[in-house]
């Protein structure tokens, strides 16, 4: 007989597992992280290198003189910006026209799911100006775009005054073949989906934005920029976007080169394993990092330019950023079809190295692989156990209760997976529908209740187990916690497989907090080491733990108090942002790992 | 005392003249030789870009470059066929638009006003190029993009574009294999389109699309041996491109240097770029051709030379009827035979160059000077001043054939 079918040999099979399960997880595990820690060494990087023959390997020659011209329109704006207290539109409009740009603009409202610090109103209303340069010989079937955004916190008004010096210097060559489109938000990432969306046609996040009245084909590509003053020491990149997504490698290639030609210095933050973790943490969040985020959900190859005035020697003007730009800018154009020869999933140990995600997929692939080894020693434990014609028989599952003390009824396992499931639609939906019961009954502003709200939610989840044992009957109490962990093991597995797919970083924080916990827990045991173990590797301890690694890791250290402020603060921004953005962070930890997390809870606690 | 003194200095006299006009003869014997010496009488030239799209703006700067210089060499537009993409010149990311440089720093517009494209844009594919060269044309064809070569044509083909081992990429969307080419260039022989063929390559791997040629008469070159890459040769920044491929613009530059009364031959050619220069290997295959290459002028094949010789001796020039005699025989022979060949059997070289040797129907007399035979041609020109001029003669008769065609 074969060797799964024959007993004798399945039993022998099944003792060898159970016997080196252990070992082989604990090596599995280390082979993971260790596998992970390796990515931002030599052998497992590589250099980048452009793959876009259309952009290809020769220079252009950039004739960018406007600094001046620059910063005289930087200075205009933000003093009429100081008067008006909002963007100065109808200034905008004047200037875009008398650079010779076709100009629009655009007015959006979005009610709020509740005020945060920045916005401390419901109701956020601006309007977007955007001033559009044809293409004097091309039909206008493509466009890239160069957007500022401006909020009433980072004034900008550098980037303005480039901005619009940089469109009077394109408005005069005549080598353009595609449209470009100048792109000033108001209250920053707000405008610019409200631009997005009503570019696209499209309303994902219940943005009430007036339709577009000039547009210019489909938009290749986009460069956001973000100068705080007039002169930078480097240029700072981001290319982390919302929900993790990345653009084509080659956009960032393509500045990188730029850099280098004009002899800018061009930052990622972080050197070598610390630049490694940061892009991790910051693609872990699922936030967009800048407007550039948001432009990536319509697979539109975008980037964050910061300039940054720190302490070195030497500094860089206006006239070098509006170099590099206006060098990219002809690069882009040369573009015959959308970016797609280069990854679109890597890491980043540095600028100028890479790692694809054929290399690094292997280290979740290690971690996940110890929930399966659990799942399946539990698995076989619970099947394997007694007499051989019993376990002839054996069905994934448990279904009609086998006679004497073997299976485990559906019942009894689908009441604990249902309340923590439950638990995670209260923490999703409660904290934002009952903020105004909690205002009126406790002195508390709107966005603090709802943070408080989800925290004390959170913390009666931990209650639960007390609870579920008068619902469950105890039929088979040592199977059920089996049964209940291989469930549950399952489900972590599953879930951390299809986040790692679309958000590698996401996937592998999580697993690699959350898997030695998930493995070790069970009712046996030195019960408060598990209980602490699971209580540090919960959804919420985690936020906290990458957190103070955060800003560890930007070596901006933070003690307790202000790390404990900062959480709250990331708590009410996860929700704003899953409101506004369509984050997708608050959701998948809420209705999906929290429930999980609960179910090992449970396991702990078993009676 | 007088008279034997007399007839002896005129025997004398007769003699140096007899020795003289015998050195004279051998002297128009040389002449003439050289006159006859390539055995062609008009010149074509088919000149292709296979790519399109700004980043091969290379591609078309190099042949228009060759179509500029084998214009100033002689060859008119009503024998070039001009392949190219053609989206250079007017194309929105051009900063000098209606121009196309060869050279940076905008010295070298070879666009031009007169550049006169036969097949432009989507109209070049491997179908239109093979038809031009076998000449199985559809009837409404006009005219200028026809290739009406005939027997005694010395035709140029000059390509480029992206090529790999064994292949040559057309716009980005089919390919010819160097098979199909050397079909191509068998069925002209076939055909007696060809006198001599020349052709020359600048692509990636560009040696191996000359490595499967098998009919006669064909001296072939290439930028770069199988597995090197031909390289770009100088970016310019304000355009944003390379302006030219290395290969060819060092043939430019050399071609620069010729003019239709050069006398440089094809070694020269063949030193064009050496490694140092051109970082790939240029390559070139000269097996199939039957004169030595050192023999073999540039204008040849790159301008279209009207030879003219003035002598005051006159030449008798007669067809050697023997060997045409023979060679109808032959063919109609042929013809009878006829079965059909499978491609692995096709004509050997040996047999295709004996049967179709028409360079050797022009022979000298042994004897000098106006011996008229009974097997003399009829065009043999007797006179004082004799011009023997025989490319006018031959356009004359090739142009009554062609307006037979156009009617």
């Amino acid at each position: 007989m074969g060797l799964l079918s024959d007993p004798v040999r399945r039993r022998a099979l099944a003792r060898i597992v159970l016997r080196l399960n252990t070992p082989l997880c604990v090596l599995s595990y280390v082979a993971g992280i260790a596998w992970f820690l390796a990515l931002a060494f030599p052998p497992l990087t590589q250099r980048t290198y452009m793959s876009e023959n259309a952009m290809g390997s020769t220079m252009v020659e950039e004739q960018f003189v406007g600094g001046d011209r620059a910063q005289g329109f930087a200075r205009d704006f933000a003093a009429h910006q100081r008067k008006s207290r909002a963007l100065p539109v109808a200034w905008l409009e004047r200037m875009m026209r008398s650079v010779g740009l076709e100009v629009y603009t655009q007015s959006f409202s979005r009610k709020l799911p509740f005020p945060d610090e920045t916005h401390e109103r419901f109701m956020v209303s601006g309007t977007n100006v955007y001033g559009i340069l044809r293409a004097p010989r091309a039909a206008s079937t493509e466009s890239l775009v160069l957007t500022v955004p401006c909020g009433p916190d980072s004034t900008n008004s550098q980037a303005v005054g480039l901005l619009l010096a940089l469109a009077a210097h394109f408005r005069g060559q005549i080598y353009w073949a595609k449209d470009i489109i100048f792109l000033v938000t108001e209250h920053d990432l707000m405008g610019t989906e409200a631009w997005l969306e009503a570019y696209h046609d499209v309303n994902v996040t219940g943005m009430q934005s007036s339709p577009l009245q000039g547009r210019a084909g489909a938009i290749q590509a986009a460069v956001a920029l973000e100068l705080n003053s007039d002169v930078v020491t480097s240029l700072d990149v981001t290319v982390e976007g919302l929900n993790g997504q990345l653009p084509n490698l080659d956009l960032l290639n393509l500045f990188q080169t730029f850099c280098q030609k004009g002899g800018l210095l061009c930052t990622l933050q972080g050197k070598g394993l610390q630049t490694l973790l940061l892009m991790v943490l910051r693609q872990a969040s699922g936030r967009p990092h800048g407007p550039h985020g948001l432009f990536l959900r319509y697979r539109v190859e975008a980037l964050t330019l910061r300039g940054i005035n720190s302490f070195r020697q030497y500094k860089y003007d206006l006239v070098t950023v509006g170099k590099a730009l206006e060098g990219m800018f002809r690069k882009l154009n040369h573009l015959l079809e959308r970016l797609h020869q280069s990854f679109f999933l890597y890491l980043l140990p540095a600028l100028s190295r890479f790692v694809s995600i054929g290399v690094y997929m292997p280290a979740t692939g290690f971690l996940l692989l110890v929930l399966g080894l659990k799942a399946l020693e539990l698995w076989m434990q619970l099947h394997e156990v007694g007499v051989s014609p019993q376990e002839a028989g054996g069905s994934p599952n448990p279904g009609p209760p086998l006679p004497g003390a073997q299976g485990v009824s559906l019942a009894s396992l689908l009441a604990p997976v249902l309340i923590s499931q439950a638990m995670g639609l209260a923490l999703y939906i409660l904290p934002v529908l009952g903020q105004h019961v909690a205002v009126q009954h406790f002195p508390v502003a709107e966005a603090e209740a709802v943070v408080l709200t989800l925290l004390a939610i959170y913390v009666a989840g931990l209650a639960l187990p007390h609870n579920t044992h008068r619902v469950v009957s105890s039929q088979a109490p040592d199977r059920g916690w089996m049964a209940l962990k291989l469930v549950a093991l399952i489900y972590l597995a599953l879930q951390l497989g299809c986040i790692a797919l679309t958000n590698f970083s996401l996937g592998f924080l999580l697993a690699a907090t959350m898997v030695p916990a998930a493995a070790l827990t069970s009712p046996h045991g030195p019960r408060p080491f598990y209980a602490a173990l699971l209580m540090l590797t919960s959804p919420a301890a985690i936020l906290l733990g990458s957190l103070f690694l955060w800003r560890e890791l930007q070596e901006v250290p933070l003690s307790l108090a202000e790390g404990w402020q900062l959480f709250l603060t990331a708590l009410a921004q996860g929700v704003l942002e899953h409101h506004t953005y369509g984050a997708l962070l608050f959701p998948l930890l809420a209705l999906g790992l929290y429930p999980c997390w609960l179910l090992f809870w449970n396991v702990l606690f078993w009676k | 005392m007088a008279a034997p003194c007399f007839f002896s200095r005129l025997w004398r006299a007769a003699l140096a003249l007899l020795a003289l006009g015998s050195l004279a003869a051998s002297q128009i014997e040389d002449q003439a030789k050289q006159f006859f010496r390539s055995g062609h009488t008009n010149n074509w030239a088919v000149l292709v870009c296979t790519s399109r799209f700004w980043f091969n703006y290379r591609h078309v700067a190099n042949t228009l470059s060759v179509y500029r210089s084998v214009k100033r060499l002689g060859i008119p537009d009503s024998h070039i066929v001009l392949m190219l993409a053609d989206d250079m010149a007017c194309n929105a990311r051009n900063p000098k638009p209606a121009t196309v440089f060869s050279h940076k720093n905008m010295e070298l517009n070879v666009y031009g006003d007169d550049v006169e494209v036969d097949y432009r844009s989507y109209e070049v594919t491997v179908e239109n190029f093979l038809r031009v060269l076998t000449g199985r044309i559809p009837p409404s064809t006009p005219r200028s993009k026809r290739l009406l070569s005939d027997d005694r044509s010395n035709i140029l083909i000059y390509m480029t574009g992206h090529g790999g081992n064994g292949f040559l990429k057309f716009q980005d969307s089919e390919e010819i294999t160097n098979i199909e080419l050397a079909d191509a260039f068998e069925q002209m022989w076939q055909k007696r389109r060809y006198n001599e063929l020349l052709f020359i390559i600048d692509t990636c791997q560009g040696a191996s699309m000359y490595e499967r040629f098998y009919s006669p008469n064909i001296m072939a070159l290439a930028s770069s041996q199988v597995g090197e890459d031909s390289l770009s040769h100088q970016p310019d920044p304000a355009i944003g491109v390379h302006l030219m491929d290395r290969y060819t613009f060092y043939v430019l530059e050399f071609l620069e240097e010729i003019n239709p009364a050069s006398q440089t031959n094809m070694n020269d050619l063949f030193q064009v770029c050496p490694k140092s220069l051109c970082v790939s290997t240029p390559g070139h295959r000269t097996d199939l051709f039957q004169r030595d290459p050192k023999h073999v002028l540039i204008t040849d094949f790159f301008g279209s030379v009207r030879k003219v010789e003035i002598t005051t001796e006159t030449l008798s020039l007669q067809r050697d009827s023997q060997i045409t005699e023979s060679s109808y025989k032959e063919d109609r022979m042929d013809e009878e035979l006829m079965e059909p060949l499978k491609y692995a059997e096709q004509l050997p070289v040996a047999q295709i160059i004996h049967q179709a040797l028409l360079a050797e129907v022009w022979t000298l007399p042994s004897a000098p000077c106006g011996m008229l035979g009974s097997r003399s041609w009829p065009a043999t020109f007797t006179g004082s001043v004799l011009q023997l001029v025989t490319s006018p003669v031959h356009v004359l008769s090739q142009s009554s054939e062609l307006h037979k065609v156009q009617f």
